[in-house]
């Protein structure tokens, strides 16, 4: 730990650390060697959002490498949380990058399983799991404060990390949910991201057995909002991504207005609201909007939600 | 035991391209068991190719024999006189067997007729489900006796992914076999034994230089070997 008490002293951190209630928002990477994409992407978030994550090859289609990406999002103002997942790297490919990533100024990072192999598409691939989610947290954490490899061997100039993981509340078995994010706060996570909430009463529900194990003072909690772009997107959501909860009211609520600009307005709008029910929930730190491949809503839902403008840290 | 699937026809025919002396070799062992390779599965393959040569026009001369088992060298000498009159041998076992077939006969062409493909168990008649990777470092003592390596998707460690639904892996989609998802049981069996406290433990990174990343394994039982 630095002088100043902060592990990394990322915006991010620094944003936590201040009291602020916390705003981050997704860029995923384009399947292409395009950097305009990347650097348009972060720039619509970066006004609207604390620090933004750069997905990991997500739902394991290839897609521009997250710390590239990162690094180009930092060059266009968004300051990145790297993503990793352990689906694509052994340990020594995780401790590399991150060396890089941070000796090129990325300092949040999100570990990750990953999604299946079998969901993107290179489903003929090797799967690499070397190690999961929890060992990686604990490998970052020891690089950080140890100074040291996951082998036990000294490095001379450690990464300055903050570090997140991700939990899903609406992931089966329930009562394991919260264990597992204390297994994780354990093992040295400093933020949790949630999979994006629909089912809001599940939630606080979740909410109130983190509380019960204190795990809101040991973590910073960041409640997770995909907007829904139309009611074809929550009926495929619903039907056919694991381990997300949409319950048939939100379906409804969008299907009733008409197709194209008026499911996206109500989209948005069911977005905000559910922002500021979440925000109001003790123990949650903080919003992630994961708008996906619909970046440019993000800020009018921030604005909506009142989470504009953001703070500005000397 | 070890199972095997057989390979489609097309891919054997193509393998036995131009080969016109061929033994076809059953294993009574673990691929008999389910059903792929014994005894009577290899006749019937020897059948299928002699009836697909006639079909072609072609001379073919194959016979079939099977051994109690082909990964042991005694059992291979007592098939040998057979093996010795075919220059082509198809074999039935299990990658191990074909292995020992073509190390014991060097001067054979052996040919594999299976995919072997994993270390399952009958679940019930005709349904078999992987349980081991053979991982070199079992972990079954802190996990209720199910294996996270090779039963959980991910080879997770320490408890179950986002993904796991209804008691289900993420990887079981709709119209798929169903998969249960390894660390439900895992949670589930570690409760009813009164070990939860096993679920907060950590499992450190596992050493995957016992298992085939440390490259090929031998293993040696000095005090059973002969004087
Ligand atoms: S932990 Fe390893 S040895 Fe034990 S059952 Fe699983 S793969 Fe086999
Ligand atoms: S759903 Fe269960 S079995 Fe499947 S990868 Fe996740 S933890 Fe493993």
């Amino acid at each position: 730990m630095s002088d100043n008490g902060l592990k990394a002293g990322s915006n991010l951190e620094r944003m936590f650390a201040a009291g602020h209630f916390v705003v981050t928002g997704e860029c995923g990477p384009p399947k292409s060697a395009d950097y305009d994409i990347v650097a348009e992407k972060a720039k619509a978030l970066a006004s609207c959002t604390d620090a933004v994550n750069i997905t990991d090859n997500q739902t394991a289609v290839v897609r521009i490498a997250s710390m590239a990406a990162g690094y180009i999002a930092a060059q266009n103002g968004a300051e990145p949380i790297m993503q990793m997942t352990c689906r694509d790297r052994n340990r020594l490919a995780m401790q590399a990058d991150i060396l890089g990533a941070n000796a090129l100024g990325v300092y949040n990072i999100l570990c990750l399983t990953g999604d299946h192999i079998s969901f993107g598409n290179h489903p003929t691939a090797k799967g690499v799991h070397d190690i999961d989610s929890v060992n990686l947290i604990r490998m970052y954490k020891d690089m950080r404060d140890a100074k040291i490899f996951q082998c036990g061997e000294e490095m001379p100039v450690a990464p300055k990390l903050y570090i997140g993981c991700a939990e899903n509340p609406f992931g089966d078995p329930f009562e394991f949910r919260t264990l597992r994010l204390k297994k994780k706060i354990e093992a040295g996570a400093d933020f949790v991201q949630t999979q994006c909430i629909f089912n809001v009463p599940k939630f606080k529900k979740w909410m109130e057995m983190v509380r019960a194990e204190g795990l809101h003072q040991e973590i910073k909690i960041m409640a997770g909002i995909t907007p829904i772009k139309g009611a074809g997107m929550a009926r495929y959501m619903q039907k056919f991504v694991p381990g997300i909860d949409v319950p048939q009211e939100i379906v409804e609520r969008i299907a009733a207005k008409e197709k194209g600009a008026p499911q996206q307005e109500e989209g948005k709008k069911l977005g905000a609201e559910m922002i500021k029910d979440l925000a109001e929930v003790e123990g949650v730190h903080g919003v992630h909007i994961m708008a996906v491949e619909w970046e440019p809503a993000v800020p009018e839902i921030a604005e909506m939600a009142g989470l504009l403008p953001r703070p500005k840290l000397s | 035991m070890i199972t095997a699937e057989r390979k489609p026809f097309e891919e054997i025919l193509e393998l036995l391209e131009g080969k016109e002396k061929v033994l076809v070799a059953g294993c009574e062992t673990c691929v008999a068991v389910c059903l792929t390779g014994g005894e009577k599965e290899a006749e019937i393959l020897a059948a299928e190719l002699s009836i697909k040569a006639k079909e072609d026009g072609r001379t073919l001369d194959v016979d079939h024999i099977s051994a109690i088992r082909q990964c042991e060298w005694e059992y291979l000498d007592a098939i040998a006189e057979k093996v010795e009159q075919y220059p082509v041998v198809i074999s039935m076992a299990c990658g191990i067997g074909i292995q020992s077939m073509a190390e014991r006969f060097p001067e054979k062409l052996v040919l594999p007729a299976v995919n072997t493909n994993m270390l399952g168990m009958p679940q019930e008649h005709a349904v078999w489900i992987e349980r081991c990777g053979a991982c070199g470092d079992c972990v079954l003592g802190v996990t209720g006796g199910i294996c996270p390596i090779v039963r959980c998707s991910k080879s997770l460690l320490n408890g179950p992914c986002g993904g796991s639904h209804d008691g289900l892996c993420e990887v079981t989609g709709p119209n798929k076999e169903e998969i249960p998802c390894a660390w439900q049981l895992i949670h589930d069996k570690l409760i009813a034994q009164g070990r939860q406290d096993l679920l907060m433990k950590v499992t450190p990174p596992k050493d995957w230089s016992k298992s085939n990343s440390g490259g090929p394994r031998t293993m040696v039982k000095e005090e059973a070997k002969p004087v």
